[in-house]
């Protein structure tokens, strides 16, 4: 007996997925988390992660197919061990007609949980019941292309979330004497970049100041456990995409800073991971590069809030009852008014500010 | 007592259950304590010192090193129409007299048709983590909690130290209770309203999101620290302290249970046929369709308690394996 590995959802909106190479042959013995495949999605190539262990038996697939959700590309030696699914996963996949098997599960030993359920619900909720393993249709829609993803992604976030915005100005001064400290004492390869002191913020605030960091699902706010944060990247090509850097309440500003420049690369380069795409609990969207005093940014679903930041300034700013000239950041924050209210907005924006005055504490 | 009247006052766990027998024995003239040591000697960790002084040889007995002997003692004079509270220096000594707690005092009330309630209450310490070696180091409540027709409770704050005995007394079923030895020093605040202790409700003492921490005794301080280092990491982990293991508090622990969908027990017990073995087994019972993962246990090693400190602390749950126990639910 043999074990199928199936094509997952790679997101919200991925309905089809193109092979473009195997990173594994037969005989191959992979564990849980290694990569076998590169997809070409309308998001670009992804790196495919597999999330069973064993001996690759077959491959099923060639380069070049147009797969759909839910096909097999492998087999995998062994039992066909019996799909590991919660009790609660398993009676709400169920109940919303869904068929759990194509599910990535991040419960103990890879079992699926309730949480990737509601999620696939969500993605898959508009079609029709146990569609995710139909047979591919011969007539397929063709693949949207990264546009019309965002599009759509933004239209629904303007439709469905009742946005409010925040701003305030922000004295950069400290954040970037702790950056030139840092910057002239590494190798210039090891250099960080003026956004990680805000990010490292985002991310503190965020586990300080409840209602941001998660995502709105089936009528509720569902608080993440983590804060994957999402960062907003713009492509060569034209568009952008906001994978994320999972686990980043884990990680110190040096690796913060390590982990944003793999996820550029790899973002640019079309070689982004699959559990990256679809994890983000809270964005930030930098336009520090460009010559904008601030951004008014748009939630990406099912997220709850984004911290949009403009390019840092020279502005006049009062300083113990002087006036000097400043380095300042206008941050705006846009947060789902279903979870939040303007005053807890407030409370947290504020608290990013506050804790870019410390940065050594960051 | 000088401490003013709006202070709580500052006390210990020790403390507080001395002050309990104290309040008893001025309650009801029943109302007796008997054991080895507790009289002139002051009890082996010191809970009874004064009482003598105060109370007379009548009321606080001091006894032969016969556990069997005086714990039958203290069962008739139970059935006699006295409330005696039976001190046991510790569980480890308790296999002593487990034909008259198992025997005679579970019982008595069933075979005679409930003519014969045996209301004693029966005191002892257990548990580890005091380098007493193997032989005095047992975790013997899990046992006792298997036994029809006695309760068994597990005090771990002031408030229920201070409490649980009164309620005990009240029972007509005789009730043990297990002093945890780690706790006796434990200080804290007790105000002069602490609230009456039931001996039957399990209690949240810190709720939560995302795992139920289902505990009793001194292990509910480590249930607490683990909780609060989890909390960094997005985990909001609850505590329930049980309180009463026999009987167990299902509609707590079943609720605990609905409302995180994941569930962790640490007991100071080995795992084997434990207290933790059976909250699993009713767990799975009952909310086997609310888990969103396997119940959990953090127990203590399978073999007996070592005596060289870094052992001792290897072989018994602590707040970084109950943590990394949960982490591990959620792939952290």
């Amino acid at each position: 007996m043999s074990v199928e590995f199936r094509l997952p959802s790679l997101g919200a909106d991925m309905e089809y997925a193109t092979l473009v190479e195997w990173k594994a042959a037969p005989g191959d013995v992979i564990k849980r988390g290694d990569v076998i495949a590169v997809v070409e999605t309308d998001k670009g190539a992804i790196d495919l992660e597999i999330f069973e262990s064993g001996k690759i038996e077959k491959l099923l697939v060639s380069p070049g197919v147009r797969m759909r959700v839910g096909d097999a590309l492998a087999l995998l030696e062994g039992e066909p061990g019996r799909l590991k699914i919660s009790p609660a996963a398993r009676a709400r996949a169920a109940a919303l007609h869904l068929v759990p098997d194509a599910v990535a599960g991040s419960g103990p030993g890879g079992a699926i949980t309730l949480d990737e359920i509601e999620r696939a619900g969500r993605v898959t909720a508009p079609s029709a019941p146990s569609a995710p393993v139909a047979p591919a249709a011969p007539a397929a829609p063709p693949l949207r292309d990264l546009r019309s993803v965002i599009a759509s992604a933004m239209a629904r976030s303007k439709r469905e979330i009742p946005h409010y915005y925040l701003s305030a100005a922000v004295d950069y001064a400290a954040a970037r004497a702790w950056l030139d400290a840092h910057n002239a004492n590494v190798d210039v390869t090891l250099r960080m970049l003026p956004v990680v002191p805000l990010l490292r913020a985002v991310i503190v605030a965020a586990a300080d100041v409840g209602g941001f960091n998660g995502h709105y699902e089936d009528g509720e706010f569902k608080p993440g456990t983590a804060v994957h944060l999402g960062v907003a990247i713009a492509l060569r090509g034209g568009g952008l995409v906001a994978p994320a850097i999972v686990d980043a309440q884990a990680k110190s500003p040096a690796t913060l800073m390590q982990a944003l420049g793999d996820l550029v690369n790899r973002a640019r380069s079309g070689r982004l991971r699959s559990s990256e795409l679809a994890a983000g609990t809270l964005t930030v969207t930098s336009l520090g590069d460009q010559a904008v005093d601030s951004v008014t940014p748009i939630i990406y679903p099912p997220q709850v809030a984004i911290i949009g930041a403009g390019a840092v300034g020279e502005r006049p700013w009062v300083v113990d009852g002087r006036i000097e000239a400043r380095p300042i950041l206008t941050l705006s924050l846009a947060a789902d008014h279903r979870v939040t209210d303007g005053r807890a907005g407030a409370r947290f924006l504020g608290r990013v500010r506050d804790l870019l005055q410390t940065p050594e504490k960051l | 007592m000088s401490a003013s009247a709006l202070q709580p006052a500052a006390t210990t766990y020790r403390d507080a259950i001395r002050e309990a027998l104290r309040d008893a024995l001025r309650a009801d003239p029943r109302v007796f304590l008997m054991g080895e040591d507790v009289g002139r000697y002051g009890g082996s960790y010191a809970v009874s010192k004064g009482l003598l002084e105060e109370f007379g040889e009548e009321r606080i007995r001091d006894t032969p090193l016969s556990e069997s002997a005086f714990v039958g003692a203290g069962i008739g004079a139970a059935i006699g129409g006295l409330r005696p509270i039976v001190e046991i220096m510790t569980c480890n000594f308790s296999l002593l007299a487990l034909d008259q707690i198992v025997n005679n005092a579970a019982t008595l009330c069933h075979m005679s048709g409930g003519q014969c309630p045996v209301p004693v209450v029966i005191r002892m310490a257990t548990g580890a983590g005091r380098q007493l070696a193997a032989q005095h180091s047992h975790s013997f409540e899990g046992w006792y909690a298997h036994i029809p027709g006695i309760r068994i409770v597990a005090p771990a704050t002031l408030e229920d130290a201070r409490g649980m005995l009164a309620a005990a007394l009240r029972c007509p079923d005789p009730v043990l209770i297990f002093e945890h030895v780690a706790l006796y020093n434990m200080e804290g605040a007790l105000s002069d309203e602490w609230p009456q202790a039931d001996i039957e409700r399990a209690k949240l003492r810190r709720a939560g999101r995302d795992v139920a921490l289902l505990t009793y005794g001194a292990s509910l301080y480590k249930c607490l620290a683990a909780a609060a280092s989890l909390a960094p990491l997005g985990i909001e982990a609850e505590v329930l302290d049980l309180r009463s293991l026999r009987p167990l508090d299902d509609a707590a622990i079943f609720a605990s249970v609905r409302k995180t969908r994941r569930a962790v027990i640490v007991d100071e017990g080995w795992r084997s046929g434990s207290l933790s073995a059976e909250i699993s087994a009713r767990i799975m019972e009952q909310c086997f369709y609310d888990l969103d993962a396997p119940v959990g246990r953090v127990c203590t090693a399978e073999a007996p308690i070592p005596y060289p400190k870094h052992l001792e602390d290897a072989a018994l749950p602590q707040a970084e394996t109950v943590a990394s126990a949960v982490r591990a639910m959620f792939g952290k």
